[in-house]
């Protein structure tokens, strides 16, 4: 029990970070980022590059995968997504674009990457081992430590810095945040850059315990949108109440199921579409989006 | 034709090429494409139910292993190599104390996928069909849960990826190597490397064993050139067919096997190369012949 307590801990921590870069630009721009996945993995190979290839300090390329992140976030939103939303007012241009640059990029990493799995060192070495009731590697409890603090970081630069009002408001009523003042060309860029810097901390900081690989956006793209559909699009807690959530379940359905197979991603999909049935807006959205 | 080089692409094929009149070389382990009344696939490598007996034995008789468990992905190729080898195991004598737990092919983080295997504490853990992109992830959550055992594989791994992502936590890892090693590897097999180094960067010993279908299809046809457009004058030549094998030194021979396996030789001679991990290299443990 103590063991997948923990793996759910680690699991729903890295899974809410991820799902919060996606509920942000959907919250904001809504906008169904298809390239999310793609981002983070983007993300890991930069760390991998700095960190495991150039031998930087991990903190810096970690800061490398952020920046370049952010960077990339503010210019597609200002000449891919500001475009498209400012000439067209059907929602599939935007799905098409991000769909289309989920491809670009996966393009990209190829020539640039490779195919292979890549990994890095370890950023530190050792395993806490309770008596074999709970084993968890040291870097993995860094890991969900950074984790944790990166949110509860998020969660206070949004709730109390002005850029994080202007985005909330931003994200409740478009209208009357720019009837209030907010410059919305201007923090629609900041918060994509935001979105994609999550992505590229989380995949900075994963590539130390899961290495990375081309094939890596798609499924995290998938999960990601779970998380959101069960904690509701758009709704930071939501994002977090469905990452954890969806670690919770993994957690516990590969201990308790698995001499039955792989069902626990069967059951967690036809939960899902239960659920979704009952409260399509998941458990924090509202009805009316 | 030399392929496919996946059980479904194998199975599609045969039916037009049986039709057809083609002899294909597939890297496919399915026994059906190579028993009677299947006659036109040739099996151009080792398959995994004649590599894990050999590691298994050799496991069994050197480091004393005694039980087994098996991990796999949730996918045809994996599930038949796991479904092979739980066979071999038993055959053997090994008690199989995991057979059952498998994972998607994208799961990232592993740990708690093997966290109930390492519980039946197994001598050796099978990673069955993994792919080199799984594999470190694989040893890095069995190691970091306290596994001390053997971990091996009935399929080719790189050496660089185990090396970045699992580090010294590899050394030790079993696997299938290619056709070919420097202690057995002729000065043509080595210009081949050199050649293929020069034009794609590296070499990933694995894709030794694709270097001998070509070879031996046009061996075949130089000993009886009605097999090039005669289906039967082939397989009859088959039966009888050697030739010195360029790729090794010494006096090897290019020649089909596969009665033990199949009832009928429809599988190339190559050898089958067992390596171990060590230090971001691999090392021969075991060289051995299939029949």
């Amino acid at each position: 029990m103590e063991q997948i307590l923990a793996n759910g801990i680690y699991l729903g921590a890295q899974y809410a970070m991820i799902a919060l870069g996606l509920t942000l630009i959907f919250a904001l721009m809504n906008v169904l980022n298809f390239a999310h996945g793609q981002m983070y993995v983007l993300g890991g190979f930069v760390t991998y590059t700095f960190y495991g290839q150039l031998g930087w300090p991990f903190v810096l390329a970690l800061l490398a995968s952020c920046i370049t992140l952010a960077v990339l976030g503010a210019l597609i939103e200002r000449f891919l997504f500001a475009p498209v939303i400012r000439r067209s007012s059907r929602e599939e241009s935007t799905m098409l674009l991000a769909a289309g640059l989920a491809f670009l990029f996966d393009a990209v990493i190829l020539l640039v990457f490779g195919e292979k799995q890549r990994g890095v060192p370890k950023i530190v070495d050792g395993v806490f081992n309770w008596d074999f009731r709970l084993i968890m590697p040291y870097d993995r409890i860094l890991i969900c430590v950074l984790a944790i603090l990166s949110i509860v970081t998020f969660i206070l630069f949004m709730q109390y810095s002005k850029t994080g009002r202007a985005l909330r408001a931003l994200a409740q009523d478009r209208t009357a945040a720019q009837l209030m003042g907010v410059n919305v060309a201007r923090y629609s860029m900041i918060g994509f850059a935001l979105g994609a810097m999550l992505a590229g901390l989380v995949g900075g900081l994963l590539v130390t315990i899961t290495g990375v690989n081309l094939g890596m956006g798609g499924p995290t793209s998938i999960k990601a949108f779970m998380m959101v559909m069960i904690g509701g699009a758009g709704v930071i807690s939501g994002a977090i109440a469905g990452g954890i959530i969806l670690g919770f379940m993994e957690a516990i359905g590969l201990a308790v199921l698995s001499q039955y197979g792989d069902i626990t991603y069967l059951l967690i999909f036809v939960s899902l579409m239960i659920f979704l049935a009952i409260r399509p807006q998941g458990l924090m959205g509202k009805p009316w989006g | 034709m030399v392929g496919p080089n996946v059980d479904d692409g194998a199975a599609a094929v045969r039916p037009v090429a049986e039709a057809q009149g083609i002899m294909y070389f597939p890297y496919a382990f399915p026994k059906e494409l190579y028993t009677a009344p299947a006659s036109n696939a040739v099996l151009g490598m080792v398959a995994n139910y004649q590599s894990g007996p050999a590691i298994y034995k050799y496991l069994k008789d050197e480091k004393g292993v005694k039980t087994v468990a098996f991990v796999a992905a949730n996918e045809s190729d994996p599930l038949s190599q796991r479904d092979g080898g739980i066979a071999a195991a038993n055959a053997l004598g090994l008690e199989v104390v995991s057979d059952n737990v498998t994972y998607q092919v994208d799961t990232t983080d592993f740990t708690p996928v093997l966290t109930p295997v390492m519980r039946t504490q197994p001598d050796l853990l099978v990673l069955s069909g993994v792919s080199p992109a799984n594999a470190p992830q694989l040893i890095r959550s069995a190691r970091e849960l306290g596994f001390q055992g053997i971990i091996s594989t009935e399929t080719a791994q790189d050496a660089t990826v185990l090396r970045e992502g699992a580090g010294d936590l590899a050394n030790g890892f079993i696997s299938v190597g290619g056709a070919s090693t420097p202690e057995i590897a002729s000065d043509d097999m080595k210009e081949f490397v050199k050649r293929y180094t020069d034009m794609f960067g590296e070499y990933n010993d694995e894709s030794n064993t694709k270097v001998y279908a070509l070879e031996y299809i046009l061996a075949t046809l130089n000993a009886n050139p009605a097999g090039i457009d005669d289906v039967n004058a082939f397989q009859t030549t088959m039966d009888t067919f050697e030739a010195p094998n360029p790729f090794m030194k010494g006096d090897a021979k290019m020649r089909y096997v596969g009665t033990t396996s199949f009832g009928q030789k429809r599988q190339i001679a190559v050898p089958l190369v067992v390596n171990v991990y060590q230090d971001g290299e691999f090392e021969t443990l075991f060289v051995a012949e299939v029949d």
